[in-house]
């Protein structure tokens, strides 16, 4: 194992075939941002946009 | 800190795994065996009442164990082991320690004195009111408690998750970003997120209501956001059980994603627009706007099956891969012929792939469909398409990986290696069937959640096609076959983990093999390699069986509602 307790081999053969890891990815390993975008696009398509059109049905007399 | 931290190293992978982890790993899982263990027995009642031969139990009895098979596998089963996966893709994967055990150990408990609750406030016979517990049926209060503490205690597995990825990145245990197992781990767990808080925001007033302290829940607003929390739970189950697949893949094989951009992509499709498909259970409600039924049901759903489609490519596209790179390049299907197919792990997860993809992802885009959904909407083609989604997708592929982490984790060795070998074949099979003879039925126009599909007593008698008589008992058949693969799981399981033989901390495991390369599931790469004949050909044989089953639902609408 080496520093970052990633077994010797592994770490090796990564550090024979780097992969650069683009900046999007980079934004997207933040698992706070994730986690904002996987509440908030239901929320607003599914939940509150529904529930606006069920109070827009009108109420029977 | 880290130094006061009890770890072991795995023989196997290498990888360093917090003794604390793996004790929560060990507990959600047995738990999570037992209630499907409970749910299933359940589910095989409602199926021998369901085959009009047999006709089984009795009205009352039908829907209470209709409402317990729903509780205890589509929630109570998956989300267990779900916490134990989120341990394991977390702790063990990114070789870090668990961030505070002891809410994990709180999480349990709660879930665990939920799940207990609920059940037994069912079995008390005056909470008969299904999954859905639509209002204004009211189940007893019990039932709502025992729910919500639940799902507080998820929560806080999922807090406990995220906790460890910060954790873990500040402690700097990987190089990077995380892995693409850990990645979907993290999908599932958002989801969670919004499911368990979409199930508090409806369930508390719910409660309310059923202690006499409100005085009206509206259905529909109970409905839209109810179906937040019930569909969505499954969408955490689709997300956990890709991860799933990749982490199988890269166990068995030691395959790398094709593309862990595109894989990683297709995952944040998942986390943007898989929760949105929940609108399909609302398609017939004339309460709701086309624009919002087709807005969620199509447009945005089809991007998230666009990521299961990715993911459908990338998974066997990996294995072809890594298996053509050790010489199995002979023409399209060598790769595939001469995989492990007695390796329970493997066949079980690659099954998992075709009947998800086959069975529930056509037929969950036909039934989103708003026009087609006309035809089998609320009938049993629905639970048809979620057994092939949650049981030959999910299930088995929770099944598939247990496999391995009986050894792995529980450091015991396999027990009754044949009976494992063919226990995902008699399990896949016994569920593909009960899958398609129940859409079959539904297509026929045979309704869910229905007592007698004879309507003996019904004031207007109605017939339908012997064929439909037909398909239900094909359906009992195979439910008896899947009860019995889901039997041989537990007994092989449970055998396993109490009197299999001790594994010692440097003593790796006989069966299922894991190789040395299985170390990638820990790590970020990509194999880049786009050689894959055989897997782009089984994906040809997959459109082409989409197009043509899409295009005679429309062929069905129209017969059943001629517009000339």
């Amino acid at each position: 194992m080496n520093e970052n307790n990633i077994p010797d081999d592994a770490a090796s053969s990564d550090s024979s075939d780097p992969e650069q890891i683009p900046l999007m990815q980079r934004i997207l390993d933040n698992p706070f941002l994730l986690l904002v975008l996987g509440i908030a696009v239901p929320a607003v398509f599914y939940i509150i946009w529904g529930i606006i059109e069920i109070t827009q049905i009108p109420i029977a007399d | 800190m880290s130094s006061l931290i009890d770890y072991r190293t795995c023989p196997t992978t290498g990888l360093k795994v917090d003794r604390a982890a793996e004790k929560l790993i060990k507990a959600n899982a047995v738990a999570a065996i037992v209630f499907l263990a409970i749910g299933g027995l359940f589910g095989l009642l409602v199926a021998l009442t369901r085959w009009p031969a047999v006709h089984f139990l009795p009205a009352d009895m039908f829907y209470l164990a209709l409402t317990a098979h729903g509780l205890d596998v589509l929630l109570v089963w998956i989300i267990f082991f779900e916490m134990a996966l989120l341990y394991f893709a977390s702790a063990i994967l990114l070789n870090s320690r668990l961030a505070g055990p002891k809410w994990a150990w709180t999480g349990f408990g709660l879930m665990l004195v939920g799940a207990l609750i609920t059940n037994v406030a069912v079995l008390q016979g005056k909470s008969s009111v299904m999954f859905t517990s639509y209002v204004p049926m009211m189940a007893e209060p019990p039932f709502y408690v025992g729910i919500i503490l639940f799902a507080v205690g998820a929560l806080i597995g999922c807090c406990v998750f995220f906790g460890t990825l910060v954790l873990a990145k500040r402690e700097k245990t990987y190089e990077g970003s995380i892995p693409l197992v850990t990645f979907g781990a993290l999908t599932a767990a958002i989801i969670a997120v919004f499911t368990l808080a979409s199930g508090a925001i409806i369930l508390i007033p719910t409660l309310l209501w059923s202690l006499g302290l409100v005085s009206h829940i509206d259905p529909l607003v109970y409905k839209t956001i109810w179906w937040a929390m019930g569909h969505s739970s499954q969408q955490i189950n689709v997300s956990a059980h890709v991860a799933v697949w990749y982490a199988i893949a890269a166990m068995v094989f030691g395959a790398k994603p094709l593309s862990e951009k595109i894989s990683r992509m297709a995952f944040l499709m998942y986390i943007l627009f898989l929760q949105l498909a929940s609108a399909h259970h609302l398609l017939v409600e004339p309460g709701m706007s086309s624009e919002w039924k087709i807005f969620n049901t199509s447009y945005a759903m089809y991007l998230a099956v666009l990521g299961s489609m990715i993911h459908g490519m990338s998974v066997p596209g990996a294995i072809e891969v890594a298996q053509r790179s050790r010489g199995l390049t002979k023409g399209m299907f060598e790769w595939l012929r001469k995989a492990p197919w007695g390796n329970p792990a493997f066949a079980g997860m690659f099954m998992s792939l075709v009947f998800f993809g086959f069975l529930g992802g056509i037929s969950g885009v036909v039934m989103g469909t708003e026009q087609i959904n006309l035809i089998m909407h609320n009938t049993l083609y629905v639970p048809g398409h979620f057994h092939a989604t949650v049981v030959a997708g999910t299930t088995l592929a929770f099944m598939a990986i247990t496999y391995i982490l009986v050894p792995l984790i529980f450091r015991r060795e396999l027990m009754m290696k044949k009976l494992a070998m063919w226990q995902p074949y008699v399990f896949g099979i016994g569920v593909a069937g009960i899958s398609v003879f129940m859409m079959g039925a539904g297509t026929l126009g045979v309704s869910r959640r229905h007592w007698d599909m004879t309507f003996a007593d019904a004031i207007l008698p109605f017939d339908y096609p012997s064929a439909a008589f037909l398909m239900m008992g094909l359906n009992g058949i195979f439910a008896v076959m899947a009860a019995v693969g889901g039997l041989m799981y537990v007994v092989i399981v449970v055998g396993s983990v109490f009197f299999g033989k001790k594994l010692t901390d440097d003593e790796k495991p006989s069966y299922p093999e894991v190789p040395p390369e299985s170390a990638a599931v820990s790590h970020y790469g990509s194999s880049e390699s786009l050689k894959i004949p055989g897997t782009a050909f089984l994906v040809g044989i997959f459109f082409t069986a989409f197009v043509l089953y899409y295009f005679v639902n429309w062929k069905y609408l129209s017969e059943i509602w001629p517009l000339s």
